[in-house]
């Protein structure tokens, strides 16, 4: 399968980058590791005119943490983010980044293409809605910083403008006490994931100081379970109390029916998976080394 | 989603150079040339298939710049200045690379069709982890799907050049 016929440019720099996308307009799209956009373009879902490769563009992949916060570059591959210092001292992170469909596509597959797609079953909007992450865009006005928290707006429409590009995302490094699991459902390694959960709690002894719940693949965007965290919050973890915060993660889920399973079998994924999020990130809180990713046959 | 088409004939084609199996190639591709077909169709290495064509199956695995990929996903214009390997690229002198020969010895296919993937996967793994548990080759080829086999005898195969390349 091809895609249909689209024009080629590579961008140098950001300046570049965003200068191309502004002058060629809404018949052009940014390309970075193709993972999400290929694909689409091979079935013909989507058909530019122009494609912008911002893949060489140089200092754009850099992983680092500095002064209590971690910066991923917006072209930090899925792999090399696994393979990172920072997946190995934030165990969410790796959960996520290993979770991502399989090898050969994390080869390729970066964070901010992730992202970008707005794609509903993308997991790193999921992941770092969880941790409260900001989203560094540029663009022709200039630089600036959403939450990601509402940035995917619909299904496959973000926050950014005609022109605007995410150059990275940051989030504060979770402090002593607190510890996080992101949890997925699969088919198979390269399916996208039938649901998935990240669950970011700060615990004091068997109380919860803080708590923030994502949930992808469970809508038309990632969603952003505020009324489970609130069920947590300021509550001794106990079974009724992780009760209530897993039925009103469902609550605030809108599942799709697709080839993927019913509503309702994903809501009873959601449930599930909320409760073992809980059950992972508690542990962790409390030294525990746990491995989990996303789960398939 | 949709805007105004372009026939193939107004797109200009765009210069790439990329080692294949170690020999250079300089040629001029259309930008929406898959990097699959660039192998196939180009250089006719046919090594290399196209199974399902929607980034599952992993039948057309080839490693770009060390890293495994599915060519299928990935434009020619992208490996661009690239080292790619191909399954064509595993025998040297025309000797079976210890991945082929235990694929042969531990009967690690039966039509055939995905072993090309296979045997890239496997060499990716291997080339990161020499000696792998059972466990982490199954997460190895997770990308990687065969009809046939119930994978067994695949997994046989890659524990035993695992530990034949260990050896030299």
């Amino acid at each position: 399968m091809y895609p249909a016929p689209f024009r080629y440019h590579r961008a140098e720099s950001v300046a570049e980058a965003i200068g191309m996308l502004s002058e060629l307009g809404e018949g052009a799209r940014a390309l970075a590791g193709g993972q999400s956009l290929l694909v689409l373009l091979k079935i013909r879902f989507d058909e530019p005119t122009d494609l912008v490769d911002l893949a060489r563009i140089p200092g754009l992949d850099a992983i680092e943490q500095r002064d209590g916060e971690v910066r991923i570059g917006a072209l930090a591959t899925h792999a090399r983010i696994a393979r990172s210092e920072i997946a190995a001292a934030i165990p969410i992170v790796r959960d996520c980044a290993n979770g991502i469909a399989d090898n050969q596509v994390r080869s390729r597959g970066t964070i901010g293409g992730n992202l970008c797609s707005g794609d509903p079953s993308c997991d790193w909007p999921a992941l770092l809605t969880t941790l409260d992450a900001q989203v560094h865009c540029e663009g022709p006005a200039g630089k600036r910083s959403l939450p990601v928290d509402g940035f995917v707006e619909d299904l496959y429409a973000t926050a950014l403008q005609e022109g605007e590009i995410v150059t990275g995302v940051s989030f504060a490094l979770p402090g002593p006490g607190s510890a996080g699991a992101y949890v997925g459902f699969k088919r198979c390694a390269p399916a996208y994931p039938t649901t998935s959960v990240g669950v970011q709690l700060t615990l004091s002894g068997a109380d919860c100081v803080d708590a923030r719940i994502a949930l992808g693949s469970s809508g038309l965007t990632p969603i952003h379970a505020t009324a489970a965290e609130a069920e947590l919050r300021g509550q001794t973890l106990g079974e009724a109390v992780i009760r209530r915060a897993a039925e009103a993660a469902v609550a605030a889920s809108d599942p799709i029916d697709d080839q993927r399973g019913s509503p309702a079998f994903k809501r009873r994924l959601i449930d599930t998976l909320v409760r073992r999020g809980i059950d992972v990130a508690r542990r962790r809180c409390a030294g525990e080394q746990v491995e989990v990713s996303h789960e398939y046959y | 989603m949709s805007t105004t088409e372009l026939a193939a004939h107004e797109v200009p084609k765009v210069a790439i150079e990329l080692s294949v199996n170690g020999k250079r190639y300089r040629r001029e591709v259309e930008p929406r040339e898959l990097l699959v077909q660039f192998l196939r169709e180009e250089l006719r290495l046919t090594g290399t298939h196209i199974g399902c064509d929607t980034t599952y199956c992993g039948a057309c695995t080839v490693l770009l710049n060390g890293e495994p990929v599915k060519s299928c996903t990935v434009l020619a214009v992208q490996a661009d200045g690239g080292e790619v390997l191909t399954v064509e690229g595993l025998e040297q002198d025309g000797q079976l690379h210890p991945l082929q020969a235990a694929f042969s010895e531990h009967h690690g296919l039966q039509c055939g069709y995905c072993t090309p993937g296979m045997l890239m996967s496997a060499y990716a793994l291997l080339e990161r982890n020499p000696k792998p548990s059972r466990k982490e080759i199954r997460k190895g080829i997770q990308g990687n799907v065969c009809r046939c086999t119930g994978y067994h005898n695949i997994f046989e195969a890659i524990e035993a050049a695992a530990a034949a390349m260990r050896k030299e």
